[in-house]
């Protein structure tokens, strides 16, 4: 894939294939982070698809573990496995599970209940930190994901220890389970509270590919949490901003009017 | 056996620099000494331990071997689902080390008896769970755990324990320890009270019954082999903890598994909330945990039926 924004395409297109074929959803939660997987993945992690496992190998932990189809579709993308397999999301008996799971190659840590990826992540950073290594580790949450408490108990250690190594990436984009973030449980002020817990904040478009490069390039003092602000099921029209997205898996009508969008979309 | 326990893991981890040590804001008076000489190989977490379960996940995933350490319920219940998809899911190396089994803390209240872990430990599939019944069994297990792959659980009580064996007992994981022979019947005990075992013993041969007593330490893996010469003549078990799920149930399960009826009777702590505090002699009489249990126990299955 020669740039990340042709591989963001091409990977939303597997997102809505996988969801529709598998008839499993998250599909406005996959559509909304596969800018963030474009860029960590092509431009900013070292990490070779050919060495899964070395071990100054930058982490990515998926803590958002209900946007398996739009990882797994970035990972074959940029060659840890034939973008083949694909086909095998949610079948029975396949490697691909509905929630990020280790097995497939690419993927560091499995999720699925909210709250886990960042004290992982907390644990990378600390060990890279000690062994003197430039390792970096980038954790991905849901905006609803900061509900769980888990998650601030690993930000005040991450805070403690001043990880450099460390970027939490939240994808801001407002919806949880049944409504906003905000009718829910509000978060806002949410730069204010990260930056209290002793974090380097900065919000971006998290759909600008220039913005998320420039803000993930250089590891910072200490831990650095970006505001990833995105749309849920992004770049299909129909899908954006409705919570329906979240559980309903495209239709044979959907999918094809949502295909015929993206392509659209890639020859401009 | 806390202290015991951190004197061995300080004395393999000054060889081994890839051992940790993480606490949950615990360990007055028995880690400063690990936390001094080998600072980089020690993190306090705060009390915080759903993440600090997730933390010790990712320092193992960097190639560390991990030892978790905190009081009875905390670094169970609090975190259990850390322990069940971040370690054990992943079979990490990380040893959930828990401080305060059964009434170590008998004066603390219900928040910090440690009667139901073994039972939630042993639902979780992967993990060891290992509770030895002194300081010496807790030098060689800790030994052990470092020579094999995986995360386990180790339930320690806290101090003062009586030591059982006269020498260096040989065993290996998943073994029993034979404390002493007999013919008549096995009593089985995990953890500090095989003392009522063996006062049992005693006092069951002054009435002319000779009992096999077993220290078993390992709830997982539990060699069928432990029980199977037991299984024609009969099992007591005992063990500081309910008799749901624990010991009892892990040996159960064993005899089930050799394909035999189980002729067994379980010694512990009700299945119920313990409404009292008290000194650990007092919590055991309370609980009906009393050597007097073990023999009537042993009396019941010789009776001719």
């Amino acid at each position: 894939m020669s740039n990340s924004l042709e591989l963001s395409n091409t990977v939303r297109r597997d997102v809505l294939r996988m969801t529709h074929s598998a008839r499993k959803s998250h599909v406005g939660s996959s559509l909304c982070c596969v800018d963030i997987f474009a860029v960590l993945y092509h431009s900013i992690a070292n990490i070779d698809p050919k060495e899964p496992e070395a071990e100054d190998r930058d982490r990515i932990v998926v803590s958002k573990g209900h946007c398996a189809a739009a990882l797994y579709a970035t990972l074959a993308h940029v060659g840890f496995f034939p973008v083949s397999k694909l086909a095998e999301y949610c079948t029975n008996g396949s490697p691909l599970f509905g929630h990020v799971t280790v097995g497939v190659p690419g993927v560091e840590f499995s999720t699925g209940s909210l709250g886990h990826g960042l004290p992982f992540a907390v644990g990378s950073a600390i060990a890279a930190s000690r062994d003197d290594s430039d390792r970096r580790t980038f954790a991905l949450l849901s905006d609803g994901e900061l509900d769980e408490g888990s998650v601030w108990e690993a930000a005040l250690l991450a805070a403690h220890h001043g990880l450099g190594g460390l970027t939490a990436i939240i994808d801001r984009n407002g919806l949880q389970s049944l409504t906003t973030t905000e009718a829910t449980v509000a978060l806002e002020p949410l730069a204010a509270k990260w930056e209290a817990f002793g974090w380097n904040v900065v919000t971006v478009d998290g759909h600008s590919h220039e913005e998320l490069k420039r803000v993930l390039e250089l590891p910072t003092t200490g831990p650095t949490c970006v505001i990833a602000e995105t749309i849920k099921g992004k770049g299909v029209e129909f899908m954006e901003n409705q919570v329906l997205w979240h559980y309903q898996p495209p239709s044979d009508d959907d999918l094809a009017k949502a295909i015929r969008a993206l392509e659209h979309e890639a020859q401009q | 056996m806390r202290k015991t326990f951190i004197a061995t893991l300080l004395d393999e981890a000054r060889r081994d620099p890839s051992i940790m040590l993480l606490t949950g804001d615990l360990g007055f008076n028995v880690i400063e000494e690990f936390a001094e000489e080998l600072p980089s190989q020690f993190l306090n977490c705060g009390v915080a331990e759903q993440s600090m379960i997730g933390v010790a996940a990712g320092l193992a995933a960097s190639g560390r071997r991990v030892f978790v350490y905190s009081i009875a319920n905390f670094p169970t219940f609090r975190c259990l689902e850390q322990i069940r998809n971040d370690v054990a899911y992943h079979r990490h190396n990380v040893t959930i080390v828990s401080v305060g089994a059964g009434f170590a803390y008998g004066f603390d209240g219900y928040s910090h008896f440690g009667l139901e872990d073994l039972a939630v430990m042993r639902a979780i599939p992967g993990i060891d769970v290992i509770c030895p019944a002194d300081p010496l069994e807790t030098e060689l297990i800790t030994r052990m755990i470092l020579k094999n792959d995986g995360p386990s659980y180790l339930r320690l009580r806290k101090e003062g324990e009586e030591i059982f064996h006269a020498e260096a007992p040989q065993f290996s994981r998943g073994d029993a320890i034979r404390l002493r022979s007999g013919s008549d019947l096995t009593i089985a005990a995990t953890g500090t009270v095989v003392s009522l075992a063996l006062e049992a013993h005693d006092r069951l041969a002054d009435m002319g019954i000779d009992v096999e007593v077993l220290s078993v330490p390992f709830l997982r893996p539990l060699s069928p082999d432990c029980v199977k010469a037991s299984i024609g003549r009969g099992l007591v078990t005992v063990e500081e903890h309910s008799v749901n799920g624990g010991l009892g149930s892990a040996v159960l399960d064993a005899v089930i598994a050799c394909g035999e009826v189980p002729h067994l009777r379980k010694v512990g702590t009700p299945a119920a909330t313990p409404s009292d505090i008290g000194e650990s002699g007092y919590m055991w009489q309370s609980a009906g945990l009393t050597t007097e249990a073990v023999i009537e126990a042993v009396q019941s299955l010789l009776k001719p039926s």
